[in-house]
């Protein structure tokens, strides 16, 4: 293959781009430097990293040239970088979780998601911006300041991992890693033309994941294309004997799935409560374009109903604030991370130093979701909340099964607005847990989930994203119908949608 | 503080009180900001009391749960400096805190 300019090296694939570093035409060197250059150039204005670690990722991407030149058997995705979201633990790098208690804290130990991503060469970046423990919906919560959206800078780029969709729709990175939780993948896919994945809850390693909610979190690929998500979902997933929820089967064939090119005969069931009211024209005509699609490709598609869906707003922003306000407790001030005294107190106990430093570490919504679970636990609300919360959950839990027992995959909008403008959300939390909607079925069921690009919408000219849902351990359907999807648009359109995104403002 | 599923919510008071519970000293203005926030939250969380007398089964985890078991067999761990390297204060390869007991005490 011919030599390419920078300006195209950022802009392949992971899968291209791996199999020029496979044949020779481009080194990891070459191409890590070409991200880094890239960074440096937008990063002051989109803000999707918050630390950037040149000399490791150029010193990884030099190993793997060097073990490729002695003619060493690689893994695929060998000498392509990536970017991991900050909630994962980095050894020898900062992880903050995008909160000021953990400002500066360099764990001793990898996530096991990072320690594969080590292991198969690939140069890890940096570390990318989140809302603070993942709480959020548009990266605004985050204590270093906003990620902004490529494709609309004064937008947010969904949350809570606006930084690794961003990185990868700004051509900072190729790949990059998110958490999902309610939708921390998925959303920010769909608001930035990009493509994530939530795998099955137990489908990849949680060790090394700062816990959000921990029945509900799960990491999985930020991507540009799904073939490039189905290669990264396979080096990262896996049974993990560090992790005592993770399943013990091997990791789904999901680069194969996403070479199938026929949907027909498949059964695809619409989610009835995911759409219509409350969803923006826009997203809702693209995510029709893409029924239509399917239907003529032979596919069979039917409405289904999921009715307890209506409920798990409600049920999910119980559960997630009762177990993050237990799993937060660990930010004592005692054994790592910030640590301040009450003003004026002389010889403060621990206990006021401990509430003096949460005061100071965590940000707004933080401290609203800690109150509202330590609610929601307290004993004679218990049964009404937290325990009614718990019963919703079996309830969607069979709306899933009932609906999987009629089709193979369900499709909703990922999220029902296109970007919103910075700050606009801010005041208001209901309204921003209400980006969520379509999104949180998925982990209270703990069903994977896939965010494709449809289009962009009419009346704002934004990108909007299509969700499909499968059973659990059925992960290799998204990639399949994903893939579908992704081809039937870009040859529609004669392009893929990203190459619409607005150049960004090279800083020299 | 009040029942849940009525609408009066919660109080200034109640997110005091559960603030000093979460160990976080909120200040007047943060409780006059999300006192307010967290009742109009919880209002329209308290939908799902709607299903609290109906006998379904709770769901704590979406995929059942077994105890794992493994070979009681030494592996790495984090050597002492690792394992102190965050602290905020280590006094003689120990995590030094503040003290944990009262005045009175």
């Amino acid at each position: 293959m011919s030599a390419l300019a920078d300006r195209d090296l950022i802009r392949l694939s992971a899968s291209d781009l791996a199999a020029r570093l496979a044949d020779g035409s481009v080194t990891s060197v070459q191409a890590t430097q070409a991200h880094l250059d890239r960074i440096a150039a937008v990063d002051g204005a989109v803000h999707a990293f918050l630390h950037v670690d040149a000399e490791g990722a150029l010193a990884t991407a030099a190993d793997v040239d060097a073990r490729r030149a002695a003619g060493e058997p690689l893994p695929t995705l060998a000498g392509v970088p990536i970017a991991v979201k900050d909630v994962l633990a980095t050894r020898g790098m900062p992880t903050t979780c995008g909160s000021r208690i953990l400002e500066g804290w360099v764990p001793p130990y990898d996530a096991t998601v990072v320690s594969r991503l080590r292991a198969a060469g690939l140069p890890i970046l940096g570390k990318t911006n989140m809302d603070e423990f993942a709480m959020g919906s548009s990266t605004e919560h985050s204590a270093y300041g906003p990620t902004h959206n490529p494709w609309d800078l004064d937008r947010i780029p969904g949350g809570s991992g606006g930084g690794s969709a961003a990185a990868v729709a700004a051509f900072e990175a190729p790949l990059a890693i998110g958490t999902d939780t309610g939708g921390s993948i998925r959303q920010p896919g769909a608001v930035t033309g990009t493509v994530g994945v939530k795998p099955t809850y137990g489908g990849v390693s949680r060790y090394g994941l700062v816990a959000l909610a921990s029945s509900l979190d799960q990491a999985g690929p930020v991507t540009r294309t799904v073939l490039d998500a189905a290669l990264l979902h396979e080096l990262i997933g896996g049974h993990d004997p560090r992790d005592s929820t993770s399943i013990d089967a091997p990791a789904p064939s999901a680069v194969e799935a996403a070479g199938r090119t026929d949907v027909a005969g498949l059964r695809v069931g619409v989610v009835r409560e995911l759409g219509g009211e409350g969803y923006q024209p826009g997203v809702s005509a693209r995510f029709d374009e893409v029924v239509a699609l399917l239907s003529e490709a032979g596919a069979e598609v039917v409405e289904v109903s999921c009715p307890s869906f209506e409920m798990a707003l409600a049920a999910y922003y119980l559960i997630l604030p009762s177990e993050a306000s237990s799993n937060l407790a660990k930010f004592d001030a005692m054994r790592y991370g910030l640590r301040v005294g009450p003003a004026g107190v002389d010889a403060p106990s621990a206990e006021q130093v401990m509430a003096a430093t949460r005061e100071a570490g965590f940000g707004d919504e933080v401290k609203r979701r800690i109150i509202l679970g330590t609610y929601a636990l307290s004993s004679g609300y218990y049964d009404a909340y937290y325990g009614s919360a718990q019963k919703v959950r079996t309830l969607i839990a069979r709306d899933f099964d009932a609906a999987f027992e009629k089709v193979d995959v369900l499709l909703s909008p990922t999220s029902p607005t296109t970007a919103f403008k910075l700050g606009a959300k801010l005041d208001d939390p209901l309204s921003m847990y209400l980006q969520d909607v379509a999104t949180i079925p998925a982990n209270l069921a703990g069903v994977p989930g896939i965010s494709v690009p449809s289009g962009l919408a009419d009346e704002d000219g934004l990108p909007t994203g299509v969700q499909v849902l499968a059973p659990a351990t059925a992960d290799a359907r998204l990639y399949h119908v994903g893939a579908f999807i992704e081809r039937a648009l870009d040859e529609r359109w004669g392009h893929t949608l990203l190459s619409q995104a607005p150049d960004l403002e090279v800083a020299r | 503080m009040s029942d849940p599923g009525t609408s009066a919510g919660i109080t200034r008071a109640d997110v005091a009180h559960l603030a000093g519970l979460s160990r976080i000293d909120l200040t007047d203005e943060e409780l006059d900001r999300l006192a307010p926030q967290l009742a109009v939250i919880l209002d329209s969380v308290a939908t799902v009391s709607q299903v609290a007398s109906q006998d379904i089964p709770p769901t704590s985890h979406a995929v059942p749960l077994q105890n794992v078991f493994r070979e009681d067999v030494v592996r790495p761990g984090l050597t002492p400096e690792e394992a102190l390297s965050g602290a905020p204060l280590v006094d003689q390869q120990r995590f030094a805190v503040p003290r944990i007991l009262g005045e009175e005490a």
